[in-house]
């Protein structure tokens, strides 16, 4: 074992959780009847370094750990957790959970027994364990190149997170696994003054990866990005109202399908029947270009994990295939509702929350056209190409995405930067009208975490150029044509 | 209140050790602050339990200083291993740190002390004493009433009951101890109706409290939940069009939100807010008052000192729709070159940066049914949407639903539309206040109006 940073439950711990360790707490889980039962146990420790008015101004180093215990019974769940591994400590939380089964016949656990696992976060050293000066060196390398761009860029602060989940889950099917998920996050703000006139730009990316990220993305190249959108947006003209052809650049975009779709077939929303896409397994809900895969198993991205918070090895789930909804995302509670395996997308914040289905990396897959020619083909519209964030109603699929950065298109060109950009529509409505697209499918570079119930996870999306006919944009100039 | 007494200081103890030996392990300044609390959540569904979840954690943070390099180390592992590593991790980082004119504690002149602080009622230790029965029967009973009331409710996303419990302490090098007791109870109802269309419409309402007496029954929550959700059947977009636009409380408090977001000093040194070099100018029309009081008693964001060890007092910022001040911790009152409004706030990671307590929107006399009634046609905003706001700029455009209204009444439903306006016109543009204010929330306004907004639709 190297690296400074270890879960005192993983081997050589100083609380190593054992296979027996294990079993008798699930069977203490179990006593009072309950159906499953599950052990997470995980240590995480996150750092974060603040370069701002041209200083490396604070850095921050955070560690969490505890074990959470799950007990079913039916559809009823009991959650408990602790912060400390001595026995008995985790036995009176298994005990607390145990209580949600008054009555009913003790089940034993199986006996669990280690799986193997895939490997998706290729990463050389972990960043924690790399010294602070290189990371320090990054931030000012991205705050130079800023300055040095323009001279209307008034202010710049960047920023690195970098994170490592160590988690050891075991439950009563016998199933044992363990995990170490790193990831890291860069990410840069300037902000530039033009005469009275003052705006923001930002870029940013990372993954389930090391520093050798910044070896194809440099500091310098977002830097260079988030003042090119600053000064873009100095430029920016009061956007239109109204209904409109808009079209979405790849990549970054796919924040829209998360939230216009991917919501929306998450299994507890269908088991529950409060998702407008209830009972629609089979059916086109989708214009027929469309393919929405949700892909755990994307090298390095951010959403990327090799097994779920519940001991399930997810792998790339199709949700619509040609336009027709094919299942659900499910997490154990929801798989057994529709009489089938999970699928692994269980997840959850930390061991103080219960598991719930979540996305990984979710992606609308690239069709045919040229992206040239899906811009050309719009008269008057909106192309969007950076999003600050979106949500959406679950129970009837209306959402709302804000852009950072999107433009004019008329007569088949994009002109004016536009401020202020808001789409809304309806996620089905817009699947619908979805009518190109690009065969320039991109990942996102990894900045998006997800937030549900109060649970935030990390996660990942791709797309190609999409153009969907007909969305409200809502700017606020009311004009004529 | 001796159990939560003796928790405060067995944590103020842990809090002076760690400083100490931060001091001891080369630190110039050493602040600590610790946490412990439990909680119990409840969740229901569809008249079965769906959720029991107790805890009880504690936590340590730590922010250190050498010289004017900072650091803040945060741990959930209270062992000695653990606050070992708080300690020497808090140290590296800070040497790694580099050397900031502006860092630094408040001067000691500054800090408070118990025999000043207000008794602010935000303890009740009968909170701590609900049991899980009672706590799932609370929530039964609210999703039941919310079926009953109306046989259009057909789904539920469930109710849910929580109640916490917290003690935090405050130990710096300086010489300031303090501890902050909490409890705080909460029942939210979410029922589903189905709409003509397929479409399905979820609504919600709550209500929370410091004191398990002040919560609001569980059946008028439901019952008001379940209005709310079948208000919204039918709902559909309107034409593109500049209109007056009423927000309801819960819609008013969400704007309020993204102006206490502009009025921090950290928005402001940073030039990361539309309200830069405003102190004095007009922000807002005149019928608009805005304080920020963290001495209200039983209020959710109450405080007898800040998180610095400061005093709390009430701050007026906006008077008549003047802007009077912004909101200041040490450091931003340093950058700024103005002193601290006592504003601070500690995060439990153990950094610390301004925010607002209880930031109120003062309430008028007119009432609510007034306000509408004197609006010929308009929109009338309960639910927003999105997060289409640039602080820089004040840009805002946001989706929104709600009702129409015609000829001062409240005719069919609205969604799928979006509200815009630059929040710096928004706000001078309010041309009716009414006095429907209540305390549920740490930000809170009553209902008002807006003259003129650009809506997006079909």
């Amino acid at each position: 074992m190297t690296g400074r940073y270890h879960a005192p439950f993983a081997e050589h711990g100083s609380h190593t959780i054992d296979a027996d360790i294990a079993n008798r707490l699930l069977r203490i889980a179990l006593q009072k009847g309950g159906d499953y039962a599950d052990l997470f146990f995980e240590y995480s420790v996150s750092g974060g370094y603040v370069y701002d008015e041209q200083i490396l101004k604070s850095a921050t180093r955070a560690v969490s750990m505890g074990l959470g215990v799950r007990v079913m019974k039916g559809d009823a769940t009991g959650y408990a957790y602790c912060e400390d591994f001595s026995f008995d400590a985790m036995k009176q939380a298994a005990e607390t959970a145990a209580q949600i089964a008054a009555g009913g016949r003790p089940i034993a656990p199986v006996d669990v027994s280690m799986r193997d696992m895939p490997s998706r976060y290729p990463v050389s050293a972990e960043s924690l364990d790399v010294e602070g000066e290189a990371k320090k060196t990054i931030l000012e390398r991205a705050d130079r190149a800023a300055r040095a761009s323009d001279a209307r860029v008034v202010r710049v602060d960047a920023s690195f997170a970098e994170s490592v989940r160590e988690v050891l889950i075991a439950n009563s099917l016998g199933h044992m696994a363990h995990d170490r998920q790193p990831l890291i996050r860069f990410g840069i703000r300037v902000i530039a003054e033009d005469g009275g006139n003052r705006q923001s730009g930002s870029s940013g990316g990372g993954g389930r990866m090391g520093l050798e990220y910044f070896d194809d993305q440099t500091p310098e190249w977002h830097a260079e990005q988030a003042v090119q959108q600053a000064l873009v947006m100095l430029d920016a003209r009061e956007a239109p109202a109204g209904e409109m052809d808009v079209v979405l650049a790849p990549g970054d975009s796919g924040i829209l399908l998360h939230e216009a779709v991917g919501h929306g077939l998450e299994a507890d929303f269908n088991r529950k029947k409060t998702s407008n896409y209830s009972g629609r397994v089979g059916q086109e809900v989708a214009s027929a270009l469309c393919t929405v895969v949700d892909d755990a198993s994307l090298q390095g991205s951010r959403g990327s994990i090799n097994v779920d918070d519940e001991g399930q090895l997810p792998t790339r789930s199709v949700l619509i295939e040609d336009g027709v909804l094919k299942g659900y995302m499910q997490d154990r509670h929801s798989a057994d509702f529709f009489g089938i395996s999970s699928d692994g997308h269980g997840r959850r914040q930390s061991f103080r929350s219960h598991p719930m289905p979540r996305m990984t990396n979710t992606m609308l897959l690239g069709g045919q056209d040229a992206p040239e020619d899906v811009i050309r083909s719009v008269s008057r519209g909106v192309y969007a190409k950076k999003f600050g964030g979106g949500q959406v109603d679950i129970s009837n699929g209306d959402f709302v995405f804000s852009l950072t950065e999107g433009y004019l298109i008329e007569n088949g060109k994009v002109t004016a930067p536009l401020k202020g950009v808001n789409l809304i529509g309806n996620g089905p409505e817009a699947m619908r009208n979805v009518v190109n697209l690009g065969h320039d499918f991109q990942v996102s570079d990894g900045i998006w975490t997800c937030g549900k119930e109060g649970q935030s996870v990390p996660v990942g999306v791709g797309c190609p150029t999409i153009k969907i006919a007909s969305m409200t944009v809502g700017g606020t100039q009311v004009a004529g044509g | 209140m001796s159990k939560a007494e003796e928790e405060a200081r067995a944590l103020i103890d842990l809090g002076r050790s760690v400083v100490d030996r931060a001091i001891e392990g080369g630190a110039d300044v050493a602040e600590a602050g610790a946490h412990s609390g439990s909680h119990l959540s409840v969740k229901v569904r569809m008249g079965e339990p769906e959720l029991v979840e107790e805890a009880g954690s504690r936590a340590l943070g730590l922010r250190v200083m050498i010289g004017q390099r900072v650091a803040t180390t945060h741990t959930s592992d209270l062992s000695d291993a653990g606050q070992r590593t708080l300690i020497e991790d808090a140290l590296e980082l800070a040497r790694l740190s580099e050397s900031d004119e502006f860092a630094g504690p408040p001067d000691p002149s500054e800090l408070s002390s118990s025999s000043q602080w207000a008794d602010l009622e935000t303890f009740d230790e009968a909170i701590s004493q609900i049991s899980a029965d009672e706590a799932l029967a609370r929530a039964l009973r609210g999703e039941r009433a919310a079926f009953d009331s109306d046989p259009r409710i057909t789904n539920s996303e469930g109710a849910s009951f929580t109640r916490a419990r917290g003690v935090s302490v405050l130990v710096t090098s300086g010489g300031f101890a303090g501890s902050d007791y909490g409890t705080y109870a909460s029942i939210v109802v979410n029922p589903v109706a189905d709409d003509e269309d397929g479409k399905k419409r979820s609504g919600y309402h709550w209500s929370a409290s410091r004191h398990y007496a002040d919560l609001e029954d569980s059946r008028g929550v439901g019952e008001e939940a379940a209005r709310r959700t079948i208000a919204q059947l039918g709902a559909r977009k309107l034409p593109t069009q500049e209109l007056p636009v009423i927000f309801d409380k819960d819609a008013a408090r969400s704007i309020l939100g993204l102006f206490a977001g502009c009025v921090l000093g950290g928005a402001i040194w940073r030039k990361s807010s539309y309200l830069v070099d405003r102190v004095g100018t007009r922000v807002a029309s005149d019928l608009v008052n805005i304080v920020d009081d963290p001495l209200l008693p039983r209020a959710p964001g109450s405080r007898a000192f800040d998180g610095e060890g400061l005093l709390s007092r009430r701050n007026v910022v906006v008077e008549s729709g003047m802007l009077k001040t912004y909101l200041m911790d040490t450091y931003s009152a340093r950058k700024l070159d103005l002193k601290s409004t006592a504003s601070a706030s500690r995060s439990p990671s153990g950094g610390v940066s301004p925010s607002s307590s209880n930031l109120i929107l003062r309430a008028s006399s007119q009432s609510r049914d007034e306000l509408i009634a004197d609006t010929k046609h308009g929109l009338y905003v309960t639910g927003m949407m999105g997060f289409g706001f640039n602080a820089v700029t004040g840009d805002f455009s946001r989706g929104a639903s709600g009702f129409l209204i015609q000829d001062g009444e409240l005719s069919h439903p609205v969604s799928e539309v979006t509200i815009s306006l630059n929040l710096d016109q928004l706000l001078q543009r309010i041309d009716a206040v009414a006095d429907d204010l209540d305390q549920r929330t740490a930000i809170a306004s009553p209902t008002f109006r807006v003259s003129s907004m650009t809506l997006a639709g079909s």
